[in-house]
């Protein structure tokens, strides 16, 4: 072999197992969050954690119970505004549009799609803060269900239009009208995909912090009703960590476990069933 | 029979020729509609959202011009804002970011689509899929008590040691700043360049990696310098990706970052960015020329991201039509 | 059936039965030899036992019906057959009298090229597809004279020598193939291995490209796959046919077309399956 060859095999088998170290480098990210939150948050998870709310400025102990509801309130009310503008929207798209109205459609989801949160913030703040003149759980609903209607929209397009048009022509022949093929069948054979696009949706949206500055902003007790300011888990999290007091550095880390454990395990639930159903998701 | 004409029609759009009140009491068209206004609605909250930042921005716009954009006094009390600080730290910020997540996100796809078995690609691949799934605050978090310490203890001062020659490694090592958000910031957009890259690189033809190897290439020249080079346009349509998210990243960078509207060549410096700017002053603006300035910075901002997202798109388009137009007689 | 064995059986050890043009492949000698190969992608066998040789200077035609292991044959001799997880080689094949599977593929595959079926060229410029086996191997001559050999080996200089530099993708197909043909010649290899190099072309290119491998011969060996029986009864010198993974007939080209000793050679010629 000659010693050019012999140095290139070199070369070759040097950046190769290069590209190996980047790829476990790359992945070990995501166990070290994982560890890190594990090590720091996991002996402050208790029962308190859950049920209590937070002590004044200083005390030790106490809990996130208001973060959660809070969190789960504007989660629910997110879904409730996102969701529906999501789906009927890609119905739409996906049913009864022509491909002119599409393509703007498609392009103004994109667009919003791309838009950081925290201008998403700055509207919300705008549209849904200043005229009222006070913070309000409504507002965070509105900010994050904003960030929901564009993945909802697409999914929703594309699991519709992965229903066969086989499916659609049966039941038309049958007698049954669009709309009702539609809310009979093609939506239920899509079901599975949408649903899961949502749940991926809330995975996202649920650990959005900077619109949530804006809107719901916080709040160190219950929020009554839908017209308050709000704890929530993220913005509780980074409250607490910009904060002097280990006590609540402890908390933050608890808070962080809690949030990330749920963000993956819908990730993996909703793409283990994705992947079931035998479509990839990008 | 008369009545025949309400149920034929439900399959195609609707003809003049029926009355509108029977056209508007058909399921279908009710459907339409209706399925219609939704849809309209994501066009108009769009539409609403642009118009909203362009127009809650005007007086400083009126005011500055483009002097805004090269100034670097922030000062709420003399209402001079300008906006050069933050425009600085987020290109810096970014550029670090880039500068570790391209190399190592690369190196990893290509790892993820030339050498890894199928199964172990797809496994890793889904790590990586969690890896993006992580919250801004959780990173920043990390960063705050995880990074941060071992920047200020081990690497700043080692970086400074070695080459505190360079105006990059000078200054006094707090631990937070631009060299920190920028390593926290790779890791966050790390996820997007290997999830593109990798597929761009899975989709190459079989063939061109074939020919190189039947030419006596070795395995790394015909990745390197075949494989990489086909897919070169989707691999720079995931770094605009990635770019885009970075520049808009918030909550990590704001808690990593140091908030300090500086200016410096040294990477251990503190620093601002728009988007953390924009979260800690927003609400505590008094005066209007205040808060629209931070709007105008939203409005750069939100101009910037969808210009990148837009190239990027536009490369995933360019990226497939050549995989379909390839070596056709 | 007494004397057509007979037949077979001369037609493999005594040359003087066939025409004097040209020679049976045994006494010529033999660039490469297969010996007994057996080839499995996983559990599943696609080769049964293959033993032939590849005769120097000369074309050797792989002809038999689709799956029939022709190309899986052909992909051994410059073992391509590893770039696919599961599959795996019993047997030997030489190259000059040495086993290429104890040999570095690097080396190997640089004396015995391949051209594809369907024209692949990099997305490269004209120039950089035929140079870069040479940047990457080394080259005797300066980069640009190797360049124009190869492109007129390929007949092909005389149509791109004033366009070297534009995109190769800007060629017809028939020129993509001439240029993956240069490509592949200009590191100087023994043996060229064409895979159904003009399945997907017109007439026209076909009929350049078989004129151009005639003329090859003098350089270095080659076999070829093909699917097209009038082609090889064109080109080559010897041909093999293939059926089932298994070696039918190994014969001189006039002989095997036109008095085939083993009646499924004959049912495949005369087209009785496809």
């Amino acid at each position: 072999m000659s010693p050019r060859l012999r140095w290139r095999k070199f070369v070759s088998n040097f950046m190769l197992t290069l590209t190996g170290v980047c790829a476990a480098v790359s992945v070990s990210a995501l166990f070290f969050v994982l560890g890190y939150l594990v090590y720091n948050g996991g002996t402050s998870i208790n029962w308190d954690f859950f049920t209590k709310l937070p002590v004044p400025v200083g005390e030790v102990g106490g809990g996130m119970a208001n973060a959660i509801v809070g969190s789960a309130k504007l989660l629910l009310l997110a879904s409730l505004f996102g969701v529906p503008i999501g789906f009927l929207g890609g119905i739409y798209m996906a049913e009864f549009s022509n491909s002119t109205v599409a393509f703007v459609v498609r392009y103004a989801a994109d667009l919003l799609n791309g838009v950081p949160s925290i201008v998403i913030g700055i509207f919300a703040y705008a549209v849904a803060v200043l005229p009222f003149k006070h913070f309000s759980t409504l507002a965070g609903a509105f900010a994050l269900g904003l960030m929901m209607i564009p993945i909802t929209l697409r999914s929703t397009e594309e699991f519709l239009h992965g229903v066969p048009r086989a499916l659609r022509e049966a039941s038309m022949a049958l007698g049954a009208s669009k709309w009702k093929t539609i809310a009979a069948v093609v939506v239920p054979a899509a079901y599975r995909g949408i649903m899961t696009a949502i749940l991926l949706a809330l995975a996202r949206v649920a650990g959005e912090t900077a619109p949530l500055l804006f809107t719901a902003l916080g709040n160190q007790y219950w929020s009554p009703g839908l017209r308050q300011p709000t704890a929530s888990l993220p913005a509780m999290i980074y409250a607490y960590a910009l904060s002097p007091y280990d006590d609540w550095h402890r908390q933050a880390w608890a808070a962080g476990l809690v949030l990330l454990a749920l963000i993956l395990i819908v990730n993996i639930f909703a793409r283990a069933i994705l992947s079931r159903g035998g479509t990839v998701l990008r | 029979m008369a009545s025949s004409t309400t149920t034929v029609s439900n399959a195609g759009p609707s003809t003049g020729s029926r009355s509108f009140l029977s056209r508007l009491w058909d399921g279908d068209e009710i459907a339409r509609i209706v399925t219609f206004l939704f849809a309209a609605t994501v066009v108009l909250i769009t539409v609403l959202l642009v118009l909203q930042l362009w127009h809650d921005s005007s007086l400083p716009r009126h005011k500055f011009g483009l002097s805004f954009f090269v100034t670097r006094v922030w000062d709420p009390i003399a209402e001079q804002f300008g906006a050069l600080p933050f425009i600085y730290g987020t290109l810096f910020t970014a550029a670090v970011a880039l500068l570790l997540a391209v190399p190592l996100g690369l190196g990893s796809a290509i790892f993820l689509a030339e050498l890894a078995p199928q199964k172990i690609s797809d496994t890793l691949q889904f790590f990586i899929d969690l890896l993006a799934a992580v919250p801004s605050v959780i990173y920043g978090l990390l960063g705050m008590f995880v990074v941060v310490p071992v920047m200020r203890v081990y690497i700043q001062p080692a970086l400074k040691h070695s080459l505190g020659f360079l105006p990059l490694f000078q200054g006094p090592a707090f631990g937070v700043g631009f060299l920190t958000a920028g390593i926290v910031l790779a890791i966050m957009v790390i996820p997007y360049i290997i999830s593109v890259s990798r597929e761009v690189l899975l989709s190459v033809p079989r063939d061109q990696r074939e020919a190189a190897l039947a030419l006596g290439a070795t395995r790394w020249e015909s990745t390197w310098k075949v494989v990489v080079p086909f897919a070169r346009t989707g691999i720079m349509g995931s770094i605009f990706l990635a770019l885009a998210r970075a520049l808009g990243e918030t909550m990590a960078v704001t808690m990593v970052i140091g908030n300090t509207p500086t200016i410096s060549a040294s990477l251990f410096s503190p620093g601002y960015s728009i988007a953390a700017v924009i979260a800690n002053e927003l609400t505590e603006a008094t005066g209007e020329v205040y808060f629209q300035a931070l709007v105008e910075l939203g409005l750069v901002l939100f101009l910037v991201t969808f210009i990148l997202n837009g190239l990027a798109r536009l490369m995933m388009v360019l990226t497939t039509q050549k995989g379909s137009g390839m070596g056709q007689v | 059936m007494h004397a057509s064995v007979r037949q077979a059986v001369s037609v493999n050890i005594n040359p003087t039965t066939v025409t004097p043009s040209r020679e049976a492949a045994t006494p010529a000698t033999m660039r490469m030899n297969i010996n007994k190969v057996n080839f499995f992608y996983g559990s599943k066998q696609t080769l049964f036992d293959v033993s032939m040789g590849i005769a120097t200077s000369k074309v050797t035609a792989l002809i038999g019906p689709s799956g029939c292991g022709k190309s899986t044959l052909l992909r051994t001799l410059n073992r391509m057959h590893e770039t696919v997880r599961g599959a795996r080689l019993d047997g030997e094949i030489l190259l000059d009298g040495k086993n290429i599977l104890a040999q570095d593929v690097t080396q190997l595959r640089r004396r015995v090229g391949m051209v594809f079926q369907r024209p692949n060229p990099f997305p490269k410029s004209i120039f950089d597809n035929v140079a870069y086996g040479l940047r990457i191997n080394g080259s005797k001559l300066p980069i640009a004279d190797a360049v124009e050999k190869s492109l007129r080996h390929a007949a092909l200089w005389d149509e791109v020598k004033d366009h070297l530099h534009k995109s190769a993708y800007e060629l017809s197909g028939g020129q993509q193939q001439r240029l993956c043909i240069a490509r592949a010649l200009a590191v100087e290899p023994e043996v060229l291995l064409l895979d159904e190099p003009c399945s997907a072309l017109d007439p026209i290119s076909t009929a350049k490209i078989e004129e151009l491998l005639v003329q090859l011969k003098d350089l270095c060996t080659i076999a070829i796959v093909t699917h097209n029986m009038q082609q090889a009864a064109r080109v080559s010198d010897s041909t093999a046919f293939l059926l089932m993974g298994q070696l039918v007939e190994f014969s001189p080209t006039p002989h095997m077309f036109t008095t085939p000793s083993d009646p499924r050679t004959e049912a495949y010629i005369t087209g009785r399956f496809g």
